[in-house]
């Protein structure tokens, strides 16, 4: 079994290239060609990704060995990202089938939507860092186009600041790859680890690691560097929407920060004081700017850039307990916030607006999309018997197990406040009176519902994984170890 | 340089010398996305050089001339077909060799600076030329055409882009370059 | 010396990027800060008194190796100008449907989304 998955790594990549290509070839006019090769790719994808759990392995392209050539590699953390990314791309893939209808030039949709998966699969998977930086600017080239879909106003201005913040995030990575490539001669993340120990974290290593920081934190949208994200995330499409805000922050940003901070650089100290107080910057900023929000969209943007916060902080704890708390959430984040997105969607598909002071009562018109919301929001909020409540609650431990008092009490305090406004989108889109206006709307269409029950019982499927103890070695477990290991080949 | 439909393209001077000088441009692009292994270039820059001969005639003639050429429909299509060509050839060095990417044409020693001595590099350029170029010429003839604030916004039909009945009346942004 | 120039140009065009009143200066100072980093990028690989990394017809590869400068920044700055075509092409589009919807240019007056 190790060595056919082995031997599959380059599929992982290569398949939603062929299928984007094949798109944008045949499926131009015969858009349910489009809709039906990029579901049946997803399909394909989430089952390699099933069967390659459990092994490791790296893959030298063209046979060339390791400082040469170019390396894909499959560790626990890859399979657990690559888990994530293809479980929600075919829950959205699934989702458009409905939603995207009324867009006429739904071919291409599919097929930039694939163009995004490679992305991500390749920055997962990438052995050396410059293939990590061309896989991401490939992810965030079809990110920007998709932003931009449908061509209304706010959709092209969102899409804009996009566009010019990721530009010039992408730039100060490249002058990170610059500065890191003169110092050690190499590009190979394996090789780079191994020489940047004997070298020690001197002043250009350094800068070089700052550049990364802010470039990477920039994709991530942690706060300083969140500017983009309350204008692309709501203005997108719905299944957009989820993509960004589910996956792509995340493979792009957290993935990439963990990767280079716990395997190639290996920093301690004050580079993760710095991360720790970046988290906790997000999630007060991003918890307090959302519960004022009246867009459903919008208020869930914010609470992704407060979540993300969460994320950050357990990655800056540096303890196996942070560590766990950190990828749990990031697994748990991916499937409640693309539940919510995609119940946004759900919602402006039947009643038009996003504004919560004009919807009410949608729990009887669109059940589907009523109880799955319930799950996420409980999700989210950190509500008992439901996953989110197990990953804030091991970040908190994790915190307090650490020493820092202030900022467990801070987490508390940022959960309170998420509860607070996922109670207020509750109450107001679903559990209130129907408005005269929204009268006979119908129901969900099936494919969408299938997608959001999908992804509920994700959700509800991730709670119980709790209980098998997540420091076993299997999926989140084994990805913390790959991150605690330390340094590649150390 | 945008041409309305009265005035195509620019003087006599100029389109009789791009009418003489493309086919020297298109040579000399073949050359170097096809030598790309030797020398400097490859499928990259022999692409830009293909896809400016192109440019170069619409500029001088018009842009009715240009397309006529190399039209959007088949620019899309080689679009495509070129990076297809590349994935093939990649897995090919699965099916013929042992690795995704491999070199598995063998070529005797003293082939040294000749084409066969790249092996499976002159494939991989030849794609990347056909992709760069029509993607290249693909993108500047969408955005020459997009006539601000005429009426001419909707290209039905000849680019597949068709006007959406989607509440805000607009296409999906043209000229993605995917390289 | 000249990485400091390097860096002007990155300033210039980050400069740019911040100040720009229009969506199309803002383009094209990207693109100068993009020209600064590869050129950058670039630069880390040369040596001193050293050779195009061609290899002529008598050279062994070990002389070769000695005298060439480094070409695979060489490599990483053509994939990048070609990532930068890419998002130039796409910033372009953008300007030119921007100005469709708002009739203008002003990145003052594109401000419809607030809060």
């Amino acid at each position: 079994m190790n060595i056919e998955i082995q031997n599959l790594v380059p599929v992982f990549v290569a398949l939603p290239l062929a299928g984007s290509l094949l798109i944008q070839l045949v499926a131009r006019k015969r858009q349910a060609v489009a809709e039906g090769l990029s579901i049946a790719a997803m399909l394909a994808l989430v089952l390699m990704t099933f069967g390659a759990i459990g092994s490791t392995g790296i893959y030298h392209l063209g046979g060339w060995p390791t400082p040469i050539g170019i390396d894909l590699r499959l560790d626990e953390l890859s399979v657990l990202m690559l888990m994530v990314v293809n479980l929600v791309g075919l829950a959205v893939a699934l989702y458009s089938v409905n939603y995207m209808r009324r867009f006429s030039a739904r071919g291409h949709f599919y097929g930039l939507f694939l163009l995004m998966v490679t992305g991500m699969n390749g920055v997962v998977l990438a052995g050396d860092l410059f293939n990590l930086y061309v896989f991401l600017e490939v992810a965030a080239v079809a990110s920007y186009s998709l932003v931009a879909f449908g061509c209304a106003h706010e959709e092209l201005e969102a899409s804009f600041k996009y566009i010019v913040l990721g530009s010039l995030s992408s730039a100060l990575i490249l002058i990170g790859v610059a500065l890191v490539y003169g110092i050690t001669g190499t590009l190979n993340m394996a090789h780079m680890a191994g020489r940047l120990a004997e070298t020690g974290m001197d002043a250009p290593l350094l800068l070089a690691f700052g550049l990364f920081l802010v470039g990477f934190s920039f994709k991530a949208a942690l706060v300083p560097f969140h500017a983009w994200l309350p204008d692309a995330h709501p203005s997108a499409p719905a299944p957009v929407s989820a993509m960004l805000s589910g996956v792509l922050i995340k493979a792009i940003g957290i993935y990439v920060l963990a990767r280079l901070a716990f395997n190639v650089f290996g920093v301690s100290g004050n580079v993760l004081e710095l991360l720790r107080w970046l988290g906790i910057l997000s999630m007060v900023v991003g918890g307090l700017l959302a519960a004022g929000q009246g867009d459903i969209k919008r208020l869930f943007a914010y609470s992704s850039i407060s979540q993300v916060g969460f994320m950050v902080l357990g990655l800056g704890l540096a303890t196996p307990l942070g560590l766990v708390g950190a990828l749990y959430h990031l697994v748990n984040h991916a499937l409640f916030k693309s539940l919510l997105f995609l119940n946004a969607g759900a919602v402006e598909y039947a009643t038009g607006t996003r504004k919560l002071d004009e919807l009410g009562g949608l729990n009887r018109a669109l059940p589907v999309t009523g109880a799955t919301s319930l799950v996420g929001s409980m999700s989210i909020a950190g509500v008992p018997p439901f996953n989110g409540f197990w990953s804030k609650l091991i970040i908190v431990l994790a915190c307090i197990e650490a020493g820092y008092y202030g900022f467990a009490a801070i987490a508390v305090a940022v959960s309170i406040v998420t509860l607070a406004y996922q109670l207020k989108v509750q109450r107001q889109a679903f559990f209130a009176e129907l408005p005269l206006r929204l009268v006979g709307i119908g129901k969900e269409p099936r494919a969408m519902a299938l997608a959001m029950i999908l992804l509920a019982v994700g959700c509800v499927a991730m709670s119980f994984a709790v209980l098998s103890g997540l420091r076993d070695p299997w999926l989140i477990g084994a990805a913390q170890q790959a991150l605690t290991a330390g340094i590649f080949g150390g | 340089m945008i041409s309305s439909d009265r005035n195509p393209g620019m003087g006599m001077i100029v389109q009789t010398v791009a009418r003489w000088l493309k086919g020297l441009i298109l040579l000399f692009g073949i050359y170097i996305v096809l030598y790309g292994h030797i020398t400097p270039g490859g499928g990259f820059g022999g692409g830009v050089i293909i896809a400016s001969a192109f440019i170069l005639v619409t500029l001088a003639a018009g842009e009715a001339t240009g397309l006529r050429l190399f039209g959007k429909p088949a620019a899309s299509r080689l679009d495509s077909v070129g990076l297809l060509a590349f994935l093939i050839l990649a897995w090919l060095g699965t099916w013929f060799g042992s690795h995704f990417f491999e070199n598995f044409l063998t070529t005797p020693a003293t082939a040294q600076f000749t084409l066969q001595s790249g092996g499976t590099m002159l494939l991989n350029n030849i794609a990347l030329g056909l992709k760069v170029a029509s993607a290249l010429f693909l993108v500047f003839s969408v955005l020459a055409a997009l006539h601000v604030a005429t009426a001419r916004l909707a290209q039905a039909g000849s680019t597949g882009i068709e006007p959406p009945q989607a509440p805000a009346s607009a296409e999906s942004p043209g000229g993605e370059d995917r390289s | 010396m000249i990485y400091s120039l390097c860096l002007l140009l990155i300033l210039v065009g980050l400069y740019g990027v911040v100040a720009s009143r229009q969506t199309l200066k803002i383009v094209i100072s990207i693109v100068i800060l993009q020209h600064g980093v590869h050129l950058l990028l670039l630069l880390i690989g040369y040596r001193r008194g050293g050779m195009p990394p061609i290899q002529d017809a008598g050279q062994t590869v070990s002389s070769f190796a000695g005298q060439a400068v480094d070409p695979l920044p060489q490599a990483l700055v053509l994939t990048s100008i070609v990532i930068g075509l890419g998002v130039l092409a796409l910033m372009v589009a953008l300007c030119v449907r921007l100005y469709e919807r708002y009739g203008t240019f002003d990145v003052s007056e594109i401000r419809r989304l607030r809060g």
